[in-house]
């Protein structure tokens, strides 16, 4: 591999065995970047022919049957496989360790281990298209995930596989920052990135066994017929709600949070300031990851829950958004009087701060019950989330790897397919999403593979957005892999940035730094 | 407010009291978002420009926090999500707290269609005629999996839960005919599961209510009326069109070729099997996923629809 001189983690030992029985984090990242890459490009896959089949109304390519299975695939792919271990396992594994100034986790071995579960786990829920797929979104919603009779039982199956990944990788992290940080390094001198890690690992230890336990009921309801859903059997359908979303709406956490933890970084590196608020947006971190645990039926205000119970859920909802809106104000802020910097991982990031702000207000606008009624799973519901989703976490794993591809491979990716990769995605994505609201307000429920004739004109509108997107993501890949093979040669620290990982030369050598380095100060010290 | 709020961005028009509350409080919330976004990306993109980068030994500015402004830009969205939380909760109320003096009418859920049955014994699929300016309350249920009915004119959703009731009202103000959809994810023709809600007068609709359903109608027309209510979700009739179900083009008399191996020809006791048990003869290349119409639809009814599709050649 052409990678910059020295002995380094990339070329201190060589074959594909030294890979896959790596116990060095920097190089289990590298093998969760690879995974969670090839993840994505199949899951947009299935979202390019969910978005051609809805170009028209009516029937193109697929049917009811073919379309509810691209979608599953789409969603679970997107949230298992993707977006869970996308920050935490991919960025945190590689960066995490550097930035508290340790030279590994603090259990290798089961580190290792955690991207083995994934990749069997994947394995796993793949089988089941060779049993006619799954067609129950990724939401595995009882009577129906019971009653279907295809392959449903082994995407089950791959994401309670799949949790224990997640679990795996939250205790390690925990554990890690505990026990392992450098000399000086107290918890008001980590970066804002840890922080956000660290919230996010308490929530993926707490709440991923809910769903492993919810997901081994479902098992034993399917296979063995003990009714615990199934009004036939004397079950409750709502249960599973319950259950899942007690889950699930943490979930949404471990997938927002490291995405603000990548957010503060890129914001103070690139304007060359202390962040503003750091304690604020650290505790603000805390606060989300605990109130998140106590949301979880605002999916379920027309769910046939208490009517008091969606009153409640309302309240408790409102109250994470003050944290949330907290931290956006926090990295406005930042930017106040920094010297700025308009690097591609800054655009991305300013992209995520464009875009989660929308996310955000549709997301009060939903916790409001009143409302909430109406856009109950209409298309409203399915705009808020992705710009959540991918105009929050994936623009922030995207800002992350243009950001840290430096550090990970020594070489510098080209500004300018960078910059069109994010106007394309940016673009896109407001193109396919944005309408979808109004889709919503009109009154178009999800899931639907086919629509009423006054849906179509917006339909049309999202689609070619959607292809945009695609299109942005491919440019993203060409430059990263040519940054790989031909990219100028960065040096230790080409953005100036204060925080630890920085602080060695890039790639870094095994065990990340040649001396045990000291702290001494908080690590946005610009002045 | 309130003739702004009839006319919301986007949305469909109206048609109860409670649609109109719903309304002015999502355009209190749009406006409010309206604002916050404009502050918040309006100050990014000010700030991203007025700040950027002269040159290597830019002097900034060593700005740590400041109470004051954190404490107030906490505060003030804290109000404004409380004001939506208590509106939000005022207009919930209003959705769900029924009145005393309602016209009941059961729903019956399953995959893919609504049927609606009335106190008099009427049973109406996939259309619910209602009287305008009555309270009217639907009692809820399904045969098989989750289901969620959803009017976007009443601004109103509940999913149907099978196993338990769950119920809505409205009281529409407008004639006219409203979409109904089915909200909840059930299936492969989750899409079709449509209905109709009509509003129509008082005497329209007792007229409606009191005349049978198929008086004077022959056996054919009967079927006719039963296939374009709860069979053309998953059945079409151009020849070789393939919906959940076979085509009902040509299909009495031919002979199909079955899942497992054999076959059989298309007569009166096959098409009345076909209804009442489903699954115990798939044509191949189909899944077994038809609902059984037993309990749903009379002997005249079955009758009906095998002579409708003898008419279709």
């Amino acid at each position: 591999m052409a990678s910059a001189p020295g002995v380094n983690y990339l070329n201190e030992k060589s074959g594909i065995w030294s890979w896959l029985t790596t116990l060095d984090h920097k190089r289990i990242g590298i093998l969760y970047m690879i995974a969670v890459m090839t993840f994505f490009f199949i899951g947009g896959v299935f979202a390019m022919l969910i978005r051609y089949e809805l170009f028209r109304s009516g029937s193109q390519i697929m049917d009811g049957p073919m379309y509810n299975r691209a979608m599953t695939f789409h969603g679970a792919i997107m949230v298992f496989m993707v977006i869970i271990p996308g920050i935490p396992a991919f960025l945190g594994n590689f960066i995490m360790p550097m930035m508290i100034g340790a030279k590994d986790v603090a259990f290798p071995r089961v580190n290792l281990m955690s991207w083995y579960c994934l990749l069997i786990g994947a394995a796993v829920a793949f089988v089941s298209l060779i049993y006619h797929g799954a067609d129950t979104g990724w939401t595995f919603y009882t009577p129906y995930s019971i009653s279907t009779q295809n392959g449903t039982i082994w995407m089950v199956v791959g994401a309670f596989i799949i949790g224990f990944s997640s679990i795996l990788t939250g205790l390690n992290f925990i554990v890690t920052i505990h026990k392992l940080r450098a000399p000086g390094m107290s918890f008001w001198r980590m970066p804002l990135f840890v922080w956000a890690l660290y919230s996010t690992a308490l929530l993926q230890v707490l709440a991923t066994p809910v769903l492993a336990i919810t997901l081994l009921l479902l098992t034993m309801e399917r296979l063995f017929g003990v009714g615990i859903f199934d009004p036939t059997l004397g079950g409750d359908p709502v249960l599973f709600q319950h259950f899942f979303w007690f889950y699930s709406h943490p979930a949404v956490y471990i997938m927002i949070l490291p995405a603000m933890g990548v957010v503060s970084e890129l914001i103070a590196t690139f304007s060359q300031k202390t962040i503003f608020g750091y304690k604020a947006i650290a505790l603000s971190s805390v606060g989300i990851a605990a109130v998140s645990f106590f949301v979880w039926g605002h999916h379920m205000f027309v769910s046939g829950q208490s009517e008091i119970a969606g009153i409640v859920f309302s309240f408790i909802t409102m109250l994470v958004g003050v944290p949330t809106a907290i931290k956006t104000f926090n990295w406005t802020a930042t930017l106040y009087k920094g010297s700025i910097r308009f690097d591609s991982p800054l655009l991305f990031a300013l992209g995520f701060l464009f875009l989660f702000t929308i996310g955000g207000v549709t997301g009060i606008i939903l916790a409001t019950v009143g409302v909430d009624v109406h856009f109950h799973d209409t298309y409203f519901v399915v705009a808020h989330f992705h710009y959540v989703m991918v105009g929050g976490t994936l623009m922030s794993i995207m800002g992350g790897i243009y950001y840290w591809w430096p550090k990970m491979f020594g070489r510098m990716v080209d500004e300018r397919p960078a910059r069109i990769s994010f106007v394309l995605i940016f673009v896109g994505f407001n193109v396919t999403f944005f309408p979808q609201f109004i889709l919503g307000a009109m009154g178009m429920p999800r899931r639907y593979f086919d629509y009423l004739p006054e849906y179509e004109s917006l339909n049309k509108i999202s689609s070619v957005g959607a292809w945009t997107i695609g299109a942005g993501f491919l440019v993203g890949l060409a430059a990263l892999i040519h940054a790989w093979k031909y990219g100028k040669i960065s040096g230790p620290n080409p953005w100036n940035s204060k925080t630890l990982e920085w602080q060695t030369p890039s790639p870094p050598p095994h065990e990340n730094f040649t001396t045990q380095p000291v702290v001494t100060a908080g690590p946005y010290e610009y002045r | 407010m309130s003739s702004a709020s009839t006319t919301s961005v986007f949305m469909p028009p109206a048609v109860t009291e409670v649609a109109k509350n719903v309304d002015t409080l999502y355009g209190f919330l749009l406006i409010a978002s309206l604002i916050s976004c404009i502050l918040v990306i309006g100050g990014l993109i000010y700030f991203a420009m007025k700040y950027r980068r002269q040159g290597d030994n830019d002097k900034v500015p060593y700005i740590s926090h400041n109470t004051a402004l954190e404490f107030l830009w906490s505060f003030i969205p804290f109000v404004i999500f409380m004001v939506a939380f208590v509106w939000g909760w005022v207009v919930y109320y209003q959705l769900r707290t029924f009145p005393v003096d309602s016209m009941e009418v059961m729903v019956n859920a399953q995959k893919w269609n609504w049927v609606f049955t009335y106190k008099n014994g009427r049973k109406s699929p996939a259309l619910l005629t209602v009287p305008v300016n009555q309270n009217v309350k639907l009692i809820m249920t399904s045969k098989d999996v989750l289901h969620s009915f959803f009017i976007p004119a009443f601004r109103n959703k509940q999913d149907v839960v099978p196993g338990r009731y769950t119920a809505v009202w409205f009281n529409a103000e407008k004639l006219g005919s409203y979409q109904v959809f089915c909200a909840e994810y059930c299936g492969d023709n989750h899409a079709g599961m449509l209905a109709k809600i009509d509003v129509v007068t008082r005497a329209e609709f007792d007229q409606w209510l009191s005349t049978e359903p198929y008086k004077g109608l022959a056996p054919a027309q009967i079927g006719q009326k039963i296939y374009s209510t709860s069979c053309i979700a998953c059945h079409g009739l151009a020849p070789g069109e393939k919906k959940t179900g076979p085509t009902f083009a040509g299909i009495f008399g031919k002979t199909e070729e079955l899942e497992g191996g054999g076959t059989v020809t298309v007569d009166e006791n096959y098409i009345r099997e076909s209804m009442m048990l489903p699954n115990a003869k798939i044509v191949k290349g189909f899944q077994g996923v038809m609902p059984t119409q037993s309990g749903q639809l009379d002997d005249e009814e079955v009758a009906g629809v095998i002579e409708y599709l003898k008419t279709l050649k």
